[in-house]
Formats: structure tokens, sequence, C-alpha cells
């Protein structure tokens, strides 16, 4: 479904991502690990063309949209919940999720989907009204994914969605994440959080320094217990 | 109390108006982060449309009305397609700059296409008249304006709660790069603030022109300048904080008016800003203005 090609990201002299190459395949949860400043954000934002890459191709079901605005992109189905939740705080938890449905043109699916992320998180229906800035962090992550949820996307980029939170909290957003892809949803997780990202992936990237270390099932890399420890700790 | 009741209604009006160009000064910079000077020069394309309207033969002020407001919001977008949308992204300075050079642009255009001198306009004076209330004398100009501004701000609210566009102007105020996650096309939001923008200058304008009666070059330059005080009163980027902005200005400057004898008529425009600077010294951020710490970070 999404093939990156040599992904190169830079920022001034900086070099963020180096010739960096992946895959996701249709209905797969794929995760992309590694340490802070490993260039993991700057891969998602050249994903979703908020970061011009340097070079490099990005084909999303065979097309190749390196060149796609980050609008068109989001229309032609791929989506991101950004690292640091960024929900709009000055807006209600409704109009949230309203906006992540400006794509659509189908009142009443957008309707049936907020009463059904409602009924999924009970307290985003209490709070319905109320500036979405007033939840806790958790609260918002799901508040997040549901907004991104609401484009109805065919692939979903989540980056860091354990960052800031409770390990507790962390836990029942990744089994909503292992629902979702029980579900059919095409999956790409970035995330420092190894541990929790590896319990529904199919296959794992590692990277450090903006280039590809590890590339294989998650079985494999936890049993080699020298790159486990040297790029992702713990 | 005719006198008091006349001297509320006045300023009432001037902070109407005072409110309607400080929105739409606040609208674009709540986005952008854009002071647009130019925007002056946006009631004088809406005032100069009018008049050239008029000398090419329009009668009817309702058409009067709609060629000024309609003509407004078009300047305010061909202005952004035309000098703001290439500075974009460019550091805030750069699109100040470019706002004073459209400016400048365009007074000149008006002098050397129409005339340095000012023009008169009479299409609209018929707006301007006196109604009698029992022993109360008012002018059904000030009457419209607090009308009018009223029912624009309400319908600004509505639009800006209620519709998708408006949804995502205000989110696109605090994280614009999140907003074109949403799928929401970057230019369509911008031109429509913009246009939103232009509207509220060519309200202002259709009022400035029923006053005056003239047209000038420089029709707008000192009004987006009171507007620029309105929006730092109240905070500026904060849409409530401009409209409040501008109608304290008002009732500033009419209840100094009204306060000073003439023989110290002089400060008034003195005592105003010192009347601002001690309320900036109170709350630096603006009456509805955030505090920004500094040194803090957006993650």
């Amino acid at each position: 479904m999404l093939k990156v090609e040599k992904l190169v990201v830079r920022y001034g002299a900086v070099t963020a991502v180096r010739e960096l190459s992946l895959e996701v395949g249709q209905g797969e949860l794929v995760a992309l690990l590694g340490p802070n400043g490993a260039g993991k954000s700057s891969t998602i934002n050249a994903l979703t063309g908020l970061v011009t890459p340097a070079s490099g191709r990005i084909v999303l079901d065979g097309k190749d949209i390196s060149h796609v605005r980050t609008e068109d992109r989001i229309r032609a189905g791929l989506t991101a919940t950004p690292e640091g939740r960024h929900i709009f705080s000055n807006l209600s938890v409704g109009e949230n999720l309203r906006l992540g449905a400006a794509t659509r043109r189908d009142p009443a699916g957008v309707r049936q989907d907020i009463e059904r992320f409602l009924s999924l998180f009970p307290v985003l229906s209490e709070r319905f009204g109320q500036a979405a800035g007033t939840l806790s962090g958790g609260e918002q992550q799901m508040l997040a994914i549901a907004r991104s949820l609401m484009s109805r996307p065919k692939l979903l980029l989540l980056d860091e969605p354990s960052l800031g939170l409770a390990p507790k909290i962390v836990a029942r957003i990744f089994d909503f994440i292992g629902e979702l892809k029980a579900q059919g949803l095409t999956l790409l997780v970035v995330e420092q959080n190894a541990k929790q990202a590896l319990r529904f992936a199919d296959r794992v990237y590692v990277v450090s320094s903006g280039t590809l270390r590890y590339d294989g099932p998650p079985a494999r890399l936890a049993d080699e217990h020298g790159l486990f420890n040297l790029y992702i700790g713990g | 109390m005719d006198y008091a009741l006349q001297q509320l209604l006045n300023a009432l009006a001037f902070g109407a108006e005072y409110s309607l160009v400080a929105l739409g000064l606040a609208v674009v910079f709540s986005i952008m982060g854009l002071v647009n000077f130019a925007h002056g020069e946006i009631i004088g394309v809406s005032a100069y449309s009018v008049f050239l309207a008029a000398a090419l033969g329009l009668t009817s002020p309702f058409v009067a009305v709609l060629l000024a407001v309609g003509m407004a919001a078009l300047a305010a977008v061909v202005f952004e397609r035309v000098a703001f949308r290439p500075v974009r992204y460019a550091p805030t300075t750069t699109g100040l700059l470019t706002a004073f050079g459209v400016s400048i642009v365009v007074q000149n255009l008006f002098m050397l296409l129409i005339s340095p001198k000012p023009q008169s306009v009479s299409i609209l004076n018929g707006l301007n008249q006196m109604w009698f209330f029992g022993p109360f004398a008012v002018s059904s100009l000030q009457v419209m304006e607090l009308i009018v501004s009223g029912l624009t701000i309400l319908a600004l609210v509505l639009f800006l709660n209620r519709s998708t566009l408006g949804l995502a102007i205000r989110a696109a105020a605090r994280d614009f790069a999140t907003v074109r996650l949403m799928g929401i096309k970057a230019n369509r939001v911008i031109a429509t603030a913009f246009a939103i923008s232009g509207a509220l200058a060519g309200i202002a304008a259709v009022f400035i022109l029923a006053r005056r009666g003239s047209v000038s070059p420089d029709l707008g330059f000192g009004l987006v300048l009171k507007a620029f005080v309105a929006c730092v009163i109240g905070g500026f980027g904060s849409l409530p904080g401009a409209a409040v902005g501008g109608m304290l200005l008002g009732f500033i400057e009419v209840g100094l008016l009204v306060a000073l004898p003439q023989e110290y008529a002089g400060f008034r425009d003195a005592l105003t800003y010192a009347i601002i600077v001690a309320l900036l010294v109170y709350r630096p951020e603006g009456l509805l203005g955030q505090r920004i710490e500094l040194g803090d970070k957006e993650i």
C-alpha cells in the first residue's frame, strides 16, 4: 500500500533522514522504532507532506505522491496523528471530530462515525461540548486518533501515541490500535516505547541517526538483544 | 439627557466602526501572523469602486452597498494571492514590509489614476439623516452602524462556530499544520479569512462614505492605525478582543471629548494613548489575549 524509496530529509545542513526505504502492505501494522532524534517524526512529516524531502519517492497505492500537497494526500486516504497529539485545544471535542471529517460529503455517515467514537470513548461523550484542551493527556490521544479516523483513512500514521502518557493508559491506547488492525486498517506506528509497539506489529523497522538499522519480524528483533538494547534501550 | 444619549450613541458608533476594522485585522493575523497594514487600502478600493460606479451612472444606494462590500472582499483576496502568498512562509517582518509596500503602491495608484484630491461621493448620503424619537434627535447613520455591526459580528460568530471552514479558521489560528492534516486546503482557509476581513472593511467603508461624502487616497490609513490600537488593547489575534478593544477605544475617545474642557482638547489623543499604555502595563497581553511565556515552545 505504501512504499518509500530512498527518502532523504534535510533541515539546512542537518540531514535528519538518510536514504530510508520502507514498505507497508495492505492490512499490516508496521512499527518504526528508534531513539529520540532518529528521524522518525521527520519521516512521518515527509509522508504527510508537511516537510518537503530533499530526495526520494513516496508511492501510495501505486501512485507517486512525492509532489502531492498534504491536503490531497489526506484526500487520497492517508492520514496521520501527529506527535504530541495536536488536538485543537480551543475547539470543543465535537468540533475536533467534525474537522476530522472535513473531506467527507456524507453528513449522515459523519454523524454515525461520531456516535461510534463517543460510545467507544464515553469520556469524549461526557466532554463533547467542552474545549478539548481540558481533556487529560490520554483522553486527548484518544480524541486525536478518533479525529484521524473520522476521515476514514486507508492508511493511518501514528506518531508516538505513547508520548508523555502513563503506562496503563499507553497499554489501553495500544489495545485500541490492535482493534483497528483487527478491523483491517493499515497502520504505520512510530514509537520509542518498543514493548507496546511490538505487541501487534507484523514487521519492524529500526532507525537511528536517520539510517535504517533493522528490518524484519518483531520476534527476531527481541532475540537480537544487542540491537534491541543499542537502539531502543531496555 | 439628550446630550448624554447623543454622546453614548457617538461612542457606540465609533466603537462599532473600530471593531469592524479591528476584526478584519485580527482574523488575518490570527491565522497568518500577518499585520495587514494594507487593510486601509481595502477600504480605499471599496470606496473608489463606489465613486467610479456613481461616476458611470449608478444611482441605487443598495447596489452601491453591495458593490462596496463585494469589491472590498475581492480586493483582500487579490492582495493575498498577488502579494502575501509568495511571502507566506517568510519571517513576520517580511510580511509586515510587504503590507506596507502594498499600501503605498495602492495609495499611489489612487493618486495617479484618479486624483490626489478628495472626490465627492454623494450616492450614500441618504443613509445619513436625522431621526426624531419624541424629544430625541439621533443620526440614522449611527443607529444603522450599530445595528449592522452587531448583526455582522453575530454572523461572523455563527460562521466560525457552525461551518467547517469557520471551524478550520479557528483551528488554524492555533495550529495550521494540523488543519492541513485534516485534508483542508491551506489556500482555501487563508483566502476565506482574507475575504471575511475584506468584507468587514467594505461594510466600514460604506459608513465612512455615508458620513464623509467624499473619498481620498489616504481614506483608510488612519482608521487602520486606530484598529491596530484596538487589536492591541483587546489582545492581538483574539477576535473577541478586537471587538471589545474597538468598542473600548470608541468609548475612551468620545469620553475624553465630553470630559475635557475646550482649552485642553488638544490633549485628547495624548490622553487616549496614556490610558491605553496604562492598560497595557497592567495587562501586557491585552484584555483578552493569551499570555505568551517567553522561552516557551510549542511542541
